[in-house]
């Protein structure tokens, strides 16, 4: 086929576009392109195939069957909860420093510090999970001790600060902060990308007519890029609910359904769940474990589909 | 305290030209950092007094204090507008010193305790028959082997499917891989781990830990990735150069291989560079799939492979009988992620900003 890019004319060219040996090396690539796009499709149905093949047992069998003897629904629920709580911990944590941090870098930051820090930003979504577990463990947990200790004392009276509080520093509240400090560059990426885009005319505009840089930002970046911060904080609650090293390190569970975010007693995540009898587990408690992973599936599609619609609609808008 | 409308557009008009606030006066430069020095002593004395000092509560209730009393001393003097662009101002750089701290106190304990742990035995022997000891050169190369076949395996598939939807696809399948590829980028590392159990257990069997498992685990974690990545920079190739490339006659094929990709070649690199760096670290769907080993194994076809990750939890989760030292290991297994991490971020860009094609 060579030939075809050097001696290339007129003739030839008619030639070749009415011949098949063209047609050929076409229809070879695009069918590989095809068969790639496929297996992407075929992958994802697998996904949910296998974790639905090998999870059924467990959805099916009686409770007493079951490794705990209680029924599925009683087993996956505390689990549940304890991820949502994790999750929108972080969020309510993560969403507002992330939207500051972006502002900082786009709006407030001298530009040359700026591009570095964005820089800097990026690389910190990149740190593995399992060191910011060693980090949250190590570090956070003893440091947050006497500081959970005066929310007790202090703010007691508020169910979420109820204590006894933890000595270990293995909370809730620890894991939270954890998985807000995990989210927030993904955050504050998605966040920086949409208010670097405001229109220069608007901010401009904004401050020709006498507004103070704050009141540009309120007026212009903020509603310009709120639907985009909305479906990153989505995105970064999708992570949350999934991360599962961080909490399976740092948390000390018992299993029970409670809002008591500094206390010994924590209600585990589904993830961290996993990893931590998965290794020891066998037979049928195997098959809990993958259903258990097929409620999380459910719950962070969900949470990503919601985030992707109001990408969608803020598009066509 | 706010004046009447006439007067507040003219004068804010002057304070644009002049730089000064629209009551005439104006802060000195060093007002912020003063109000936030003062604001955290203030905070370090009153907690002093009271018996609750730490140093968290100190810089958070010194951020509070600082941005009120930022706003009380602008205001007499700026008028009320430009307090509150400072106290927010204030807020915005405190709440990114807040976000910041943790971030760097995480990369300085890494470093410091990381150094510790690391020797010529952590990079050269294996953990096998060792008590307490020994060190991780298996698991530097079980990451690096499950790394590089879920690389293998991921890269191509990524690209080409990129290739599809950018080139040739359109219609309901095209959509489809759009919408899809969206909902695999949100699938948690573990229920990927989980998908490679299943899928290895009915073929071989219960309890079943293979290395290869892990790479196909982040094979799922990695595609996405690489597709969007990819996607990216084969949207940016100007059509002008196809358009060029057929009016020559070249077939549709001939051009994306000579035309399309050698142009994106940066791109397609710098994607690959940065979606390894975020899949080989991944630990829960190794530690379902891989197994936990003490010795190098570099078949990844056969029996239980060791990574750093899981390596580094290992150590964490069972020290044994010399606590620290084991402790120190999963340190200095963190420090080694981190740096390969970083390597493969810092050349991904270097590769970028040197190699990237000009394209007018």
């Amino acid at each position: 086929m060579a030939h075809l890019d050097t001696t290339t004319n007129a003739g030839q060219l008619l030639a070749a576009a009415s011949g098949g040996r063209r047609r050929r090396g076409d229809r070879i690539f695009s069918n590989t392109a095809v068969i790639a796009a496929v297996t992407i499709l075929a992958l994802l149905v697998g996904v949910a195939a296998f974790l639905v093949a090998e999870g059924f047992p467990a959805l099916t069998a009686s409770s007493a069957d079951l490794p705990n003897h209680e029924s599925f629904l009683s087993y996956v629920a505390p689990l549940a909860f304890g991820t949502v709580l994790a999750g929108v911990l972080a969020m309510i944590v993560a969403v507002p420093l992330a939207v500051a941090v972006a502002l900082f870098i786009t709006h407030i930051a001298p530009a040359r510090i700026a591009m570095l820090l964005g820089f800097f930003v990026d690389l910190l979504a990149a740190i593995p999970s399992i060191i910011y577990g060693l980090w949250g463990i190590f570090v956070l947990g003893p440091a947050a001790v006497p500081a959970m200790k005066w929310l007790e004392e202090k703010l007691g009276f508020i169910p979420i600060f109820e204590g006894p509080a933890s000595i270990t520093g293995r909370t809730m509240l620890v894991v939270g902060l954890v998985l807000a400090v995990m989210i927030l560059p993904i955050i504050s990426a998605v966040a920086r990308e949409v208010f670097s885009q405001t229109p220069r005319k608007l901010q401009e505009g904004a401050q020709a007519l006498g507004a103070t840089r704050w009141e540009m930002i309120r007026t212009t970046v903020l509603p310009f890029g709120r639907s985009s911060v909305i479906s990153g904080a989505m995105l970064g609650l999708g992570r949350a609910l999934g991360e599962t090293m961080a909490v399976a390190i740092i948390l000390s569970v018992s299993g029970g359904v409670t809002f008591n975010l500094i206390g010994q007693a924590n209600p585990s995540t589904i993830a961290a769940n996993i990893a931590l009898n998965f290794p020891e587990s066998s037979g049928l408690a195997i098959n809990l474990l993958i259903a258990t992973g097929l409620v999380l599936f459910a719950i962070t599609l969900a949470t990503n589909f919601i985030a992707r619609m109001i990408i969608a609609r803020s598009e066509v808008q | 305290m706010t004046p009447p409308p006439a007067q507040a557009a003219t004068l804010s008009t002057r304070s644009l030209l002049s730089g000064e606030g629209s009551r005439g006066g104006s802060l000195p430069s060093w007002a912020p950092w003063g109000a936030f020095v003062g604001a955290l002593a203030f905070c370090g004395l009153v907690e002093a007094a009271l018996g609750w000092f730490t140093i968290a509560l100190m810089v958070v209730f010194g951020a509070l204090v600082a941005i009120l009393a930022i706003y009380a001393w602008s205001r007499p003097i700026e008028g009320a507008r430009r307090a509150k662009d400072r106290a927010v101002t204030m807020a915005i750089v405190a709440a990114f010193g807040v976000a910041m701290a943790p971030l760097v106190s995480l990369l300085y304990e890494v470093l410091t305790r990381g150094a510790r742990g690391i020797s010529w035995e952590f990079f050269t022997s294996d953990a096998r028959g060792v008590v307490g000891g020994g060190g991780a050169a298996h698991a530097i190369v079980g990451t690096l082997i499950i790394t590089a076949c879920a690389v293998v395996i991921a890269v191509p598939i990524g690209i080409m499917a990129a290739i599809y939807m950018n080139e040739y696809g359109r219609g309901p399948l095209r959509r489809a891989l759009t919408f899809f590829v969206d909902v695999m980028t949100g699938i948690p590392s573990i229920v990927a781990g989980l998908f490679a159990y299943a899928l290895f257990e009915l073929f071989f069997g219960p309890g079943i830990r293979m290395g290869i498992m892990g790479s196909i685990a982040l094979t799922v974690l990695m595609i996405p990735i690489v597709i969007r990545s990819a996607e990216e920079v084969l949207k940016i190739v100007p059509n002008h150069l196809r358009e060029a490339s057929y009016a020559l006659g070249t077939p549709k094929w001939k051009t994306i291989v000579k035309v399309v990709l050698p142009t994106a070649f940066a791109g397609l690199v710098t994607g690959v560079m940065i979606a390894t760096a975020r899949i080989i670290g991944e630990t829960a769907p190794l530690l379902v799939t891989t197994g936990v080993v003490d010795s190098l194994n570099t078949d990844p076809f056969q029996g239980r492979m060791q990574n750093l990750a899981v390596y580094a939890y290992n150590e964490y989760r069972s020290p044994g009988v010399m606590k620290q030292a084991s402790y120190d290991r999963a340190w200095a297994a963190a420090l080694t992620l981190i740096a390969i991490v970083m390597i493969l971020n810092v050349i991904a860009r270097l590769v970028y900003r040197r190699y990237k094609t000009e394209i007018r």
